[in-house]
């Protein structure tokens, strides 16, 4: 079933002179889903993006994108991908409104400017020239101009960087949003909290190739991990353990201990131990 | 099957027709360009009062006649509209869209179904549009202030037409090809204005070209805007001051063949080397 892929990708291999920036890259990402690609700088995330949003050409594999070799795209497969690229150029010289109206017309199942304005959170700021927009507030541009389309695809690359805690939550909401629409998303991040809390898979790039893909709860078989109980001793030096029965493990300190156990935590690996790990630190 | 999750979309067997039909979205765009031009005051200052501030210049200084009871002005109007035209098209170019190319605004309209050719139709609009515009307020200044007396003829209005047209044309070509050369923003204008310049200084603008070093000539004589200013002088000028040309005539079959050359030279290096993204950037 070919047709619930919306992203299939094979041996992919793209080299810049003697510097191999993708490696061999396997990748599926199915319709509806919130795919994730995490990885640190230079390890080919940008790259692969690029290549299955049709800007780059791919030295070697197969890669079908809705349907579409994206190293030939066409106005048609342009009009059902949306993309938010790493800052991209802003229109200093016109308004908000002006600018999503423009690309409005490019495609041919647009949605209403004003509305997807409102959506992004940009309503107050519709009549201002992008130039006095904050940098949070042109990013929100650039995913209005993403979504005018109405994509059933949507590349975002590095959606959330430089914003402030309380932005990313909005802006966490509106991807959400889109993808409970059954838009198929597919993100770039460096932020582990935003592959976890966003994406249903999680795509692991390392030196150009997937290290590893899966929802983010099991990246690393982290759900499998031991626990480690860690507690204070009378003596004051803290004390830790490997278990694989925590709860027992905390029941017995509390006997020890006639009741509450001084520093006492419970931890599993995290998404960043895991990823470290991954990635080879 | 995931139909139920999918939005409302077009079906990929099913091309895609777009609401706006060719001629609208190359309008729209071409709408788009004026309107940043026209808010973007440094390009109206620049480009749209240079010619004008050098012609109040040039008339201010120059009162006398070059000869045969004809005025300095009606002269220098021709290097003023040429230049102005080169301006408008060559250097507005070949200094905005490396800043363009720069930001990455190039690189966002490649992400969308907009076909290629609609944003360079686009700037041919705004060139033409701003051209036309910046030339009349040229012969307006210089009609009020300066006494130009304009073409007589239709056919002299005719030759206007077209030596405009196809210098624009190669100008516009030439700015959208040069500006591949610059590798930044800031280096758009490092490349175009000496050339613009220079240009000006050896193609007749600011001088009487047939006093310039027949070297000098020769050089000017292998682009554009000596030819522009050529074609021009038939215009503005009484026809017997083609005998003063260094061809002996206006040669307006020249004119057009060098101006026709250049356009294709333009579009060869706009076809082969136009880049939507920076050197960097793949």
């Amino acid at each position: 079933m070919d047709d619930e892929l919306a992203i299939s990708v094979r041996g992919l291999r793209k080299a810049y002179g003697d510097n191999l920036a993708v490696a061999g890259v396997d990748l599926d990402v199915h319709r509806g889903e919130v795919f994730a690609l995490l990885g640190p700088n230079g390890a080919g995330k940008t790259t692969t993006v690029e290549i299955l949003e049709g800007y780059r050409q791919r030295d070697a594999g197969e890669v079908r994108v809705l349907g579409v070799d994206p190293a030939r795209p066409d106005p048609a497969w342009r009009s059902r991908v949306g993309i938010v690229l790493q800052g991209t150029g802003e229109f200093d010289e016109l308004t908000v409104a002006e600018v999503v109206r423009h690309f409005s017309g490019f495609y041919p199942e647009a949605d209403d400017p004003d509305k997807v304005i409102e959506r992004v959170g940009l309503g107050a700021k519709a009549k201002a020239r992008t130039h006095t927009l904050s940098g949070g507030q042109k990013r929100r541009l650039d995913v209005a101009l993403g979504i005018i389309g109405r994509p059933e695809l949507l590349f975002l690359d590095e959606p959330t960087t430089g914003f402030d805690p309380e932005a990313r939550r909005e802006f966490w909401e509106l991807i959400r949003d889109l993808a409970a629409a059954g838009t198929t998303i597919v993100l770039t991040t460096h932020y582990l909290d935003e592959a976890e809390a966003l994406a249903d898979r999680v795509g692991v790039i390392a030196a150009g190739r997937v290290v590893e893909v899966a929802p983010p709860n099991r990246l690393g078989n982290r759900q499998e991990a031991l626990a480690t109980v860690s507690w204070r001793t009378t003596d004051g030096t803290r004390e830790s353990a490997e278990t694989a029965t925590p709860t027992a493990l905390v029941a017995e300190l509390g006997a020890r201990f006639g009741g509450e156990v001084p520093g006492l935590t419970v931890t599993r690996p995290t998404l960043e131990d895991v990823y470290l790990r991954m990635i080879g630190h | 099957m995931t139909t139920t999750t999918k939005p409302a979309a077009p079906v990929a067997t099913v091309p895609a027709a777009r609401r706006l039909g060719a001629g609208a979205l190359a309008l729209r765009q071409g709408r788009l360009e004026i309107t940043q031009f026209l808010r973007s005051r440094e390009s109206v200052v620049f480009t749209m009062g240079f010619p004008i501030i050098m012609i109040l210049i040039f008339a201010s200084i120059f009162h006398g006649e070059i000869g045969g009871g004809v005025k300095f002005t009606q002269y220098f109007i021709t290097g003023m509209i040429a230049t102005g035209l080169m301006t408008v098209s060559f250097q507005n170019l070949g200094i905005w869209i490396p800043i363009e190319r720069d930001r990455g605004v190039l690189k966002r309209y490649r992400g969308t179904p907009m076909p290629k050719w609609v944003w360079f139709a686009g700037k041919v609009i705004m060139v033409v549009a701003i051209g036309v515009a910046e030339t009349a307020l040229l012969l307006l200044v210089a009609v009020l202030l300066f006494d130009l007396k304009l073409p007589d003829t239709a056919a002299k209005w005719f030759t206007f037409g077209w030596v405009a047209v196809l210098g624009v044309t190669a100008c516009t070509l030439c700015g959208i090809a040069i500006s591949s050369l610059a590798r930044t923003a800031r280096s758009g204008s490092a490349v175009v204005t000496p050339v613009a310049l220079i240009l000006q200084f050896i193609s007749g603008v600011f001088f009487v070209f047939t006093s310039l070093p027949a070297w000098m000539q020769q050089v000017a004589a292998l682009f554009p805007l000596k030819w522009m200013c050529q074609g021009l002088r038939s215009v503005f000028l009484p026809g017997s001051f083609g005998g003063q040309e260094p061809g002996g005539s206006f040669e307006l079959g020249r004119v057009a063949l060098v101006l026709g050359l250049w356009c294709v030279i333009g579009l060869v290096l706009c076809l082969t080397t136009f880049r939507w993204t920076t050197r960097r950037d793949g």
